[in-house]
């Protein structure tokens, strides 16, 4: 029996309750448990991010240098007294630093996001929109930004700003989540472009204009919700990379200033005592790999779940 | 074809051109000059090495200086190391660095497009999770943690590879899979979704209906069209290992020219600051060209069009 | 009414030809040198009781519930019906094709040249599929492969199925292209199919069919995907090679106009059931079955009046999760009543035996004469 899996015949006619593009893309993503878990992952993410550091034990920053002392000197081990996960050779307590970690993964996730589409939409929007010179000019200007080579820029901006006022934002981490917002846009901004370049010529734009939709109404009323799926994907499925992005900094020293604990900067300081006390780097570690399996799964799911192709196919 | 091909290498030009004045311009906006050390020189000593060195001239003229320097193939002296040119140093590590990347791209284009294939092959069977169980790991393990684990795991406790340095053969191995983790993990993903798609296309069908072996109908027509949408990754994915190996040098303190990267930001050594930044530009732009020629190349459908 | 072209020698060509109105297909006699070679058994292929089913989250579809029908060697049936009423799977199934997951054959009987089809083990399987059953898709275009060359997929069955040398399967690839109707053959053979047109990729998909010289083609609405105007040269096409050949074919398509004309025989198709079976003239002339009747009559006539509503048969076809012990038909009858909703009616024959209707109301003993 050849073994291809095809589409079912027979299947005539489904009275479907409600034809919503979203009510069929929320009921496809809710039979997906991979993004079921991603989705989990994500919100736990979230809370842990926003309400995390008001229920952490500790300060992030508090060392309880005597505590250290006492025990010989190096970083406690987890399930120590007062310390579930243990603590770094200062003495403060892992597990408040992580949940300070997570607060700084959660608002690389955010404001990157937000930075990619203040600039990616308008820029995008209006090149798919004019088209002509216009479109050509900036999308030209996008391969400039698309071919450098982006850690190598964000370090750069970051090093570069990192004098300005802008870098005592939020201990050092405005200067990062700009710099990674700066490299990023790219992508959205092809895909919003694309979007309306596609329906552009199609006949609901036609009609709205028949009856004198002005064209700004045109395309924020009635293009943008329709083509805003794959933007949600790329947006969803882009949030890896920036908390990848702002770890990889973090570890090489760039970006988050001590004492706040990005998971990143913690591996780099439980480095050294790896041997001895893995927690130090295994923890920031399994956070981290949450973190992207999470917007990972998500974004598949999502992706799954919107994609036009399979509207009406089980 | 060929003009196609040519239209996009003479692009790389222009795109170089604003790669070099963005990132001279920024150079210049970071505070500071080249001769801070720990302990401060004198201001007339700072003055006469500025003088020397061409930096009192205004911006621009010192951009057109460069300019002219690296079109003619001169990347100036190095401000950091005082006795040497910059080309000198850039040579003595290119091609480490270069290995490196060839090294960890076979590896993930050996690794990621057959476990991406057994995977859709083996479709919610073992197969497909044991690799999509690697590829998740893949992606979630940022290169510098894999890095670490493999230093302490191989390197450390079991001995069997150097902890760094680039002396022979056993020291290219943990490198090149640190390196290579993540890039697996997105070829694997990204071929046992175009597979598992070719799988559903009339034409496979077709194939049957003639009466083909199983085993022809996935070599020879699902493979062949499943592979052709993973090239367009190949992009993104060259770029990341030209980006993502100066991390991985640093942390097996490999002789490359990635280290240089970092030092001559903090240390403002501009002449070499420009010179790997176009260096890592050029690639990523070069690479970029290959694999879209490459695309165009491979699809029956665009190359004879 | 005998045809120029069915005349034994030249002598017996009529000088006047008189064609009537009905008659519209060429007639067959069992005398054709090329059919008696090739028979081997009673009829060709032979399809009973079977039931195709595809296991889905919402349930179990019944595609194909318990359908039978005959080929006879050298013979044309024609399959028709609606989109979704199983004709396709019905042709799957017979050269075990069918999607698995999530369908399967869950019953039946399928006999082909004497062979038991469903008790084949995989590799026989695959002996018969290409060389002596070939398919033509409706869609010639997603059903090619893009990244071969043409010449590739046409030698592609040749290769696997006969023992030809290299040069001899080219020949005979440049053969069949010239055949199906491609100028310059031996030029094409290393196009790929993007460069084709519509109606030549169908050509091509035709002379992959007969590339073996098969005793069965299955033809899915091969001339569905296609401009009007290429239409009728496929057919045409089909037609005169199936001929030539002595092949049989199983036509399935849901325009009755295209089975009026290619037909010997005609099996309606509903709901994943044959409710009406029968010669073309009988069927054409003589439905017994309120399904074909609204089929026959919603096709537009020459003498219809513009301004006219086409008419159509009200309602939509069930689904056919679990159906029910009821004619399927009935919701959309006008003729119906209790018994039909409560129990299916089976296939029997009419006045002819060879013409069978599934319906109460027609039955000998039914309400309508």
């Amino acid at each position: 029996m050849a073994t291809v899996s095809r589409p079912i015949p027979g299947q005539i006619v489904r009275s479907r309750s409600s034809a919503g593009l979203w009510s069929d893309a929320f009921g496809r993503l809710r039979k997906n448990r991979l993004a079921i878990v991603g989705l989990v992952l994500v919100i736990l993410l979230l809370l842990t991010g926003i309400f995390g550091p008001m229920i952490a034990p500790y300060p992030y920053d508090q060392m309880d240098l005597k505590a250290v002392f006492a025990a010989g000197g190096g970083p406690l081990p987890p399930l120590s007294p007062g310390h579930l996960l243990g603590t770094d050779q200062l003495g403060r307590d892992l597990l408040s630093r992580l949940l300070d970690g997570a607060r700084i993964s959660v608002s690389v996730a955010l404001v990157v996001q937000v930075v990619i589409i203040v600039i990616g939409v308008p820029v995008g929007a209006v090149a798919g929109w004019f088209g002509g010179r216009l479109d050509n000019t900036l999308m030209r200007f996008t391969d400039v930004i698309y071919a450098f080579p982006d850690l190598l820029f964000i370090i750069l901006l970051s090093v570069v700003f990192r004098e300005t006022v802008l870098a005592k934002a939020l201990d050092g981490l405005l200067v990062v989540f700009v710099a990674i917002g700066l490299t990023s846009w790219v992508t959205v901004a092809r895909l919003v472009r694309g979007q309306l370049l596609s329906l552009k010529e199609t006949e609901f734009v036609e009609a709205a204009r028949a009856i004198g939709v002005s064209d700004r109404n045109i395309v924020t009323r009635h293009l943008l919700p329709n083509g805003i799926s794959p933007i949600l994907v790329a947006i969803t499925l882009g949030i890896p990379a920036a908390i990848l992005a702002e770890a990889t900094l973090a570890f090489i020293g760039i970006g988050v200033q001590p004492p706040r604990a990005s998971w990143g900067s913690l591996i780099a300081e439980g480095q050294k005592y790896i041997r001895s006390e893995p927690h130090l780097v295994v923890f920031p570690a399994i956070a981290i790999a949450l973190a992207l399996i999470g917007f990972t799964f998500l974004g598949d799911g999502l992706r799954d779940a919107l994609d036009p192709k399979l509207k009406g196919k089980q | 074809m060929i003009s196609y091909l040519v239209r996009r290498l003479l692009w790389i030009i222009p795109v170089l051109f604003a790669v070099s004045v963005i990132t001279f311009t920024l150079m210049h906006a970071v505070p500071g000059g080249p001769w801070d050390r720990e302990k401060r020189l004198p201001a007339s000593v700072q003055a006469r090495l500025n003088n020397e060195y061409g930096l009192d001239q205004p911006l621009p003229v010192q951009y057109v200086s460069w300019a002219i320097g690296f079109v003619t193939g001169d990347l100036g002296p190095s401000y950091r190391f005082q006795d040497r040119r910059v080309n000198d140093i850039v040579m003595s590590g290119l091609a480490t660095t270069v290995q490196l990347g060839i090294m960890a791209f076979v590896l993930s284009v050996l690794v990621g497009i057959p476990l991406g294939i057994t995977a859709a092959l083996g479709h919610n069977k073992w197969p497909d999770y044991t690799s999509t169980g690697v590829a998740i790991i893949g992606i979630a393990t940022p290169s510098f943690v894999l890095a670490i684990l493999l230093i302490v795991v191989f390197a450390v406790q079991l001995g069997w590879f150097p902890t760094g340095g680039w002396k022979g053969p056993e020291y290219w191995v943990l490198p090149t899979i640190a390196l290579a983790g993540f890039p697996i993990a997105v070829i694997a993903r990204y071929t046992r979704a175009s597979m598992l798609e070719v799988t559903r296309k009339d034409y496979i069908r077709t194939a049957h209906s003639k009466g083909v072996r199983n085993q022809s109908v996935v070599t020879r027509h699902m493979v062949r069209n499943a592979l052709i949408p993973v090239v367009t990754i190949l992009g993104p994915t060259l770029a990341f290992l030209v980006t993502g190996s100066f991390i991985i040098e640093r942390i097996f303190n490999i002789p490359g020219v990635g280290q240089f990267y970092l030092n001559a930001i903090t240390t403002r050594d501009y002449s070499l600051l420009m010179a790997m930044t176009m260096l890592y530009a050029f690639a990523v732009a070069f690479l970029n060209v290959v694999v879209d020629v490459l695309y165009a190349y491979i699809d029956p459908r665009i190359r004879y069009s | 009414m005998a045809r120029p072209e069915d005349a034994t020698t030249e002598a017996d060509a009529p000088t006047i030809i008189e064609i009537s109105p009905a008659d519209v297909r060429r007639v067959r006699t069992s005398a054709e040198p090329g059919l008696a070679k090739r028979r081997k058994a009673d009829k060709l292929l032979s399809v009973r009781g079977l039931s195709t089913h595809f296991f889905t989250p919402d349930g179990v579809v019944h595609a194909v519930d318990d359908v039978s029908f005959d080929v006879d060697y050298g013979e044309t049936l024609g399959l028709v019906g609606e989109s979704g009423c199983g004709k396709s799977v019905s042709a799957l199934s017979i050269a075990r094709l069918v999607p698995n997951p999530p369908g399967r054959i869950v019953a039946g009987e399928i006999i082909f040249d004497g062979i038991d089809v469903l008790k084949l083990n995989d590799e026989d399987m695959r002996g018969l599929r290409g060389k002596e059953i070939g398919f033509i898709f409706q869609d010639p275009l997603t059903s090619l492969n893009p990244t071969l060359t043409i010449g590739y997929q046409i030698a592609e069955p040749i290769r696997q199925h006969m023992t030809l040398s290299q040069k001899a399967a080219i020949d005979r690839v440049v053969e069949l292209l010239s055949k199906v109707g491609i100028p310059r053959a031996k030029d094409r053979l290393n196009d790929y199919p993007h460069q084709f047109s519509g109606g030549m990729r169908q050509r091509v998909m035709i002379a992959i069919a007969l590339s073996c010289d098969p005793t069965l083609i299955l033809a899915d609405e091969p001339t569905t995907a296609l401009d009007v105007t290429i239409q009728a040269q496929i057919l045409e096409l089909i037609q005169k090679l199936s001929d030539e050949f002595s092949t049989a074919v199983l036509l399935i398509t849901h325009d009755l106009g295209i089975a009026a004309g290619m037909c010997d025989r005609v099996s309606v198709m509903y709901a994943g059931r044959i409710v009406e079976t029968g010669t073309v003239d009988e069927l054409f002339a003589n439905p017994r079955m309120p399904y074909a009747w609204g089929l026959l009559d919603s096709l537009p006539r020459l003498d219809d009046v513009r301004g006219d509503r086409l008419r159509t048969i009200e309602g939509m076809p069930p689904l056919l999760i679990e159906p029910p012990d009821a004619c399927r038909f009935e919701p959309r009858c006008r003729f119906s009543r209790d018994i039909c909703r409560e129990r299916e009616p089976d296939l029997t024959p009419r006045e002819n035996p060879l013409h069978q209707a599934r319906c109460w109301a027609t039955e000998p003993d039914g309400w309508i004469a």
